[in-house]
């Protein structure tokens, strides 16, 4: 046990040591600045601008910007939409699959476009490698950039003074593809091929194995993707059990590669907002604030982990804690430690199976999930939802002290409040909505494996997970029925949940983003009032907890109801289901 | 409003070939060549032949024969399995050690099925390992040996495991007890720099090894 805090607690160190130098050099890419690779990348950033045919330098205000965002995203779903459905007459195609079923189809388009990574379907016994190149790796990039595009344009609108200009879309976008996560994930992926992940393309082939049986090996593109699928927050798996496969995730080495990737870019952008704020000390405190609530997850899921499972005392099994769907490698500490770090950061990866997890470890998932994505979080969209509930809490503070709510000089008046409290209820109004829906009536039902209070944790996290834009899943729930994998023959999809999980993605993704977009709007502009001994600060330990506590009371107040349906009833209870 | 749609279908067209094309292909391109054996899955051989890879599990049980000289099938249809004495037992697996369509049990905490399933396996662990390790109580069998996988294909077991069914082999195999745990010692995989994952004992390799030992 000690060997396992030992490892997580190293972790968190080179976490925090890596975060002002990432957090340095992509405050340097929005503000516009020369890098190191700017020789490099310069030239190609101009021939893009100019294909596009778009001038970076002109601004836009937050309709400009969400308008160019929408069209921009909504042309990709159609891209990818098609792609998906014409897998059938596509190149790198060597084991013949036809495409998914329609609504299958919709639900994966609208989980890659919108950050997601929600996958009904098994990428190993579904899709071609020209779909999880062409389709799934590109949007793997382009919905991070969008991501973290939002954030630059909020942090703009709060330092803009004179006037309404959030920056320009596709500078944004560019900068981000081209200068973070490109060369990240180049970096990222040669260190997952020399770990051991796969990387080729072609045919499948069979071995003979020791005892004389056939043993089809699965190939494809996995490293390359893997390692956008981390740095990106995206999650989504080459094969269907994700990062537990060895090919995507083959020893003690890759997997401590990925689980920084995943982290990295959510926790270096607190650093990044500290410093184009100008005030370094203000993204610390978010950083700290992130960091309190994530050690609280790591805390209850290993050693509830470390306990097993009521299942498993009862059948005699009381030494070496819960490692029904674990793999050895990895072991329960690493196990757990993914596990927060995943659904904290909108990364829906998993390295071991959340469905068979303890009941109090199961619920360490949901409550990173209830609290909307903000430790730490997706990129990009972690730090804007975060920034959503730090003016929340200056305005809760605003309102105990008796003070004008103020955050960084800005003054918030009525609709800057009205949205941010649009903004932080949208998301767990949509999961309590869809939850509901897919409980009380008949549809909801073919798509859970589990009964009990397993089946209803199951679709809680369905619909937790599509909602918040994580995409790890409970995968005992399904909204794809395939008989004859690997290939599609006979293949359907539960329709029910393909669209209501769909529409909620997409809904939970732009909803907020257009949100945060017109609170940077209405703060863009306004005048700064100078720091007087009557300013509410928000960068000491009393604001980190005003914020903690603004964070968990939100999300206890929502979920709390629902979590003691699955996972505080599994854990309270010994009896079976 | 036109404008940006244009600029967007163009943008949909190019990052597509630089991030859906260009990037995975040049990177396949380059990662054969630079690390030809961990790019196409760290394939295994064994007189010329491929026999596996070192990072997927492989089912070391064989079939069981009926009084017809058939295979046996259980009520499902699926052929009933007995460990072959000769090697070291992978984990349980719940896709029959597939790495080509992976699944998870989805076993919850609270389910009769996960109790049913451990009881059974550790009934089985006994009953193939107590004749060699007289000492063996079911109170001592490993999790790992008992619970299934994550990907169905996990390629190692814990230290523990392998210790105990080390006695089987070097009975089985009449090699001394050391030679055995020296074999187990060459073939585990430790921590990442000492510190990080869980020490693993790969299970093909270390059979692998022990084959080679008996020529």
């Amino acid at each position: 046990m000690a060997q396992g805090w030992l490892q997580i607690g190293i972790f968190l160190v080179v976490v925090v040591a890596l975060t002002p130098p990432l957090g340095i050099y992509m405050a340097r890419v929005y503000r516009n600045e020369r890098v190191f690779l700017t020789p490099v990348l310069a030239p190609v950033e101009r021939l893009t601008y100019r294909a596009i045919g778009v001038d970076p330098e002109r601004e836009q205000d937050w309709k400009g910007y969400a308008r160019t965002l929408i069209v921009f995203s909504g042309l990709f779903f159609l891209a990818l939409y098609l792609i998906l459905r014409t897998q059938s007459i596509q190149p790198l195609n060597p084991q013949g699959f036809n495409s998914a079923p329609w609504d299958v189809s919709f639900n994966t388009t609208s989980s890659f476009i919108t950050n997601t990574n929600w996958q009904y379907y098994g990428g190993e016994t579904t899709l071609s490698d020209f779909s999880q190149m062409a389709g799934l790796t590109v949007q793997n990039f382009v919905s991070a950039a969008v991501g973290m595009a939002v954030v630059a344009a909020l942090i703009r609108g709060i330092l803009n003074r004179t006037s309404k200009s959030l920056g320009n879309f596709w500078q944004d976008t560019v900068r981000t593809l081209f200068y973070i996560l490109l060369p990240l994930t180049v970096v990222v992926a040669v260190l997952l091929v020399a770990g051991g992940v796969l990387q080729t393309v072609g045919h499948a082939t069979t071995a003979k194995t020791v005892l004389g049986a056939d043993q089809l090996l699965a190939v494809g593109p996995v490293a390359s993707q893997v390692a956008i699928k981390q740095l990106g927050t995206n999650g989504g798996g080459f094969f269907n059990v994700n990062s537990a496969m060895p090919f995507e995730n083959a020893s003690a080495f890759t997997n401590f590669v990925e689980l920084l990737a995943i982290i990295l870019i959510p926790a270096a952008l607190t650093y990044t907002f500290g410093r184009m704020v100008g005030r370094q000390r203000q993204g610390w405190a978010i950083f700290a604030a992130m960091l309190a609530l994530f050690l609280v997850l790591i805390v209850v899921v290993v050693p509830a982990e470390q306990h097993g499972t009521v299942a498993q005392h009862m059948a005699g099994l009381h030494n070496g804690g819960n490692l029904e769907g674990k793999e050895v490698r990895n072991g329960i500490a690493q196990s757990g430690l993914w596990t927060a770090t995943t659904t904290s950061t909108s990364n829906g990866s998993v390295n071991s199976a959340l469905d068979s997890y303890t009941g109090l470890g199961g619920a360490v998932p949901m409550a990173a999930l209830g609290t909307s994505e903000v430790i730490f979080g997706g990129v990009g969209t972690g730090l804007y939802s975060m920034l959503v509930f730090v003016l929340l809490a200056v305005f809760i503070g605003g309102l105990m002290v008796g003070r004008t709510p103020e955050y960084l000089g800005k003054k918030l008046e009525a609709r800057e409040i009205k949205l941010v409290s649009l903004a932080a209820l949208f998301t767990p109004l949509t999961v309590l909505v869809t939850t509901g829906l897919a409980i009380a009536t008949k549809f909801g039902k073919p798509s859970i494996f589990a009964s009990g209070p397993q089946g209803f944790s199951e679709t809680l996290y369905a619909y937790l997970s599509q909602a918040n834009n994580n995409g790890s899943a409970f995968a005992g729930y399904t909204g794809f029925v395939q008989p004859n994998a690997p290939g599609n023959g006979g293949s359907f999809g539960i329709s029910f949940a393909d669209i209501l999980g769909g529409g909620t993605m997409v809904v939970a993704r732009f909803v907020p983003i257009l949100l945060v977009l017109a609170i940077a709007g209405a703060l863009a502009g306004k005048k700064v009032a100078p720091v007087g001994p009557g300013t509410m600060r928000t960068d000491n330990p009393t604001f980190v907890v005003l914020l903690v506590g603004v964070v968990v009371l939100v999300g206890a107040l929502t979920f709390f109801p629902a979590l003691l349906l699955g996972p505080i009833v599994q854990s309270l209870s010994t009896q079976l289901f | 409003m036109k404008r940006t749609l244009i600029s967007s279908v163009i943008a949909v067209l190019l990052f597509t070939a630089v991030f859906g094309l260009a990037y995975p292909l040049l990177f396949t391109g380059v990662s054969q060549v630079v690390f030809p054996g961990a790019s196409n899955g760290s394939k295994l051989e064994r007189d010329g032949k491929l026999v596996g890879s070192k990072l997927i599990a492989q089912d070391f049980r064989k079939p069981v024969l009926g009084p017809n000289g058939k295979p046996k099938t259980d009520k499902d249809g699926n052929p009933v399995m007995v460990a072959d004495p000769r090697y070291f037992q992978s984990r349980p697996s719940q896709t029959s050690y597939s790495p080509s369509a992976t699944f998870f049990s989805n076993l919850g905490p609270n389910s009769t099925d996960a109790r049913d399933e451990v009881k059974a396996n550790i009934a089985s662990y006994l009953a193939l390992e107590r004749r060699y390790d007289r000492g063996l109580t079911a109170g001592a069998v490993p999790a790992d040996a008992v619970t299934q996988s994550a990907s169905g294909v996990d390629p190692d077991i814990s230290q523990t495991n392998a210790r105990i069914q080390a006695h089987r082999i070097a009975a089985v195999r009449r090699l001394p007890m050391a030679t055995v745990n020296k074999l187990i010692a060459d073939h585990t995989d430790g921590r990442f720099l000492g510190l990080f994952g869980e020490p693993g004992v790969n299970v093909l390799e270390l059979n692998l090894a022990l084959d080679g030992q008996a020529t």
